[in-house]
């Protein structure tokens, strides 16, 4: 891929649906934000429309992405700043049409308009294989695939990796989200390792489960903004590693609790 | 007694599901990534076999032709021992009578 000039566009993609896309889109921006960079996200799923709710900002839409690309606003328009940071935009996909309403095309010359103003463009790739995944894919310099440490979810990703490879915007990196680093201890869950062998492609974060990120989501606070979730810190480190700072991976036992959260569970029941 | 402190202390043994789901994955995406049904690797390793057996002499049983994965690229790796060159004759009236040979890899 030749690189273009400003800012660099990363889809967020996983074939499979649920493994966390929109909370790792969101929190990506949030944490680009925090860094001081100019960021733009945006709902590529067209019908689906998500990204707005994570993120608390779904009562100020106006106008959407269909709505540019169909000439009814100008870009501007249907950007919305966020509440704590006015570098970073929220672009909402759609909610009452369907992935045909936009083209590869269309996804390529809204980011080259957005490209000279902003360091990162993230896009939220809607799950599947089909028209959504092209469109989000469209525009990518980079693209990071999102899995869980499960077969179904990892065998997705597989079949994205190679599909990103066959539109030369592969092989992608890799986020394992929800990590339980105390069912991989006792062997019940598939280790990083054991995912990264299997796919073949290299890590830039694993991000352990956590219980902040369905209050998170419930408010429209994303956990980056919260300094104390274990996600908030694995999401806040993976935009750093964007960015190109060399921040080691937790390992995976920090992912399961301290000591005394393992000894309350032990005797809490659980 | 020992469970308890297994769990107590996050250590323990790895024998657990998570062995499984890596061996079926590896097994589903070597088969994800070549595309080729089953039935058609077996037609493949079937006919493989036979232009081998055509001119050395093989033991079916002791033949292990399989799918491997190097990084993101499929392999096929064959193992196949054989014990001699089958009767020359018969191997150079072959060679002599293509047609028949055809016919032959149709039969098997």
């Amino acid at each position: 891929m030749t690189a273009k000039a400003g800012a660099r566009v990363v889809t967020i993609t996983s074939g499979k649906g649920g493994v966390g896309k929109t909370t790792t889109t969101a929190n990506l921006g949030i944490a680009l934000a925090r860094l001081g960079k100019k960021v733009v996200v945006m709902d590529a799923d067209i019908g689906l429309r998500n990204l707005d709710i994570v993120m608390g900002l779904e009562n100020r839409i106006v106008y959407d992405l269909v709505d540019v690309i169909e000439g009814r606003c100008q870009l501007r328009q249907a950007m919305i700043k966020h509440k704590q940071f006015p570098e970073l935009y929220l672009i909402p996909a759609a909610q009452t049409r369907d992935k045909t309403a936009i083209s590869p095309s269309d996804m390529v010359s809204i980011t080259d308009k957005l490209r000279p103003e902003f360091d990162f463009i993230i896009i939220d790739c809607p799950a599947g294989i089909e028209r959504g995944f092209r469109n989000a894919i469209a525009a990518a310099d980079e693209v990071l695939i999102v899995t869980n440490p499960e077969v179904s979810a990892v065998r997705d990703a597989d079949r994205i990796i190679g599909l990103l490879e066959a539109n030369n915007k592969g092989p992608g990196k890799l986020i394992l989200n929800r990590m339980k680093g105390d069912m991989v201890k006792k062997g019940e869950m598939l280790s990083p390792d054991d995912v990264t062998d299997i796919l073949s492609i290299k890590l830039i974060g694993i991000v352990p489960e956590d219980e902040n990120v369905i209050p998170a989501s419930n408010s429209g606070v994303p956990v980056a903004l919260n300094e104390n979730s274990k996600a908030g810190i694995a999401f806040r480190n993976i935009a750093r590693r964007l960015c190109g700072e060399e921040v080691p991976l937790m390992p995976v036992q920090d992912t399961s609790g301290g000591f005394l959260q393992r000894l309350s569970r032990l005797f809490g029941g659980n | 007694m020992t469970g308890f402190f297994e769990r107590l202390f996050g250590t323990g043994g790895n024998k657990g599901s998570g062995a499984a789901a890596r061996e079926r994955l590896q097994f589903i995406l070597v088969h994800d990534r070549i595309n080729l049904p089953p039935e058609q690797l077996q037609a493949m390793k079937a006919e493989i076999l036979a232009v081998i057996s055509r001119y050395v002499s093989v033991n079916s049983e002791q033949v292990d032709i399989a799918l491997q994965q190097r990084d993101r690229d499929s392999l096929l790796v064959a193992e196949i021992p054989f014990t001699k060159a089958i009767d020359t004759d018969e191997a150079r009236q072959r060679m002599a009578d293509p047609e028949k040979t055809d016919n032959n890899m149709d039969d098997a």
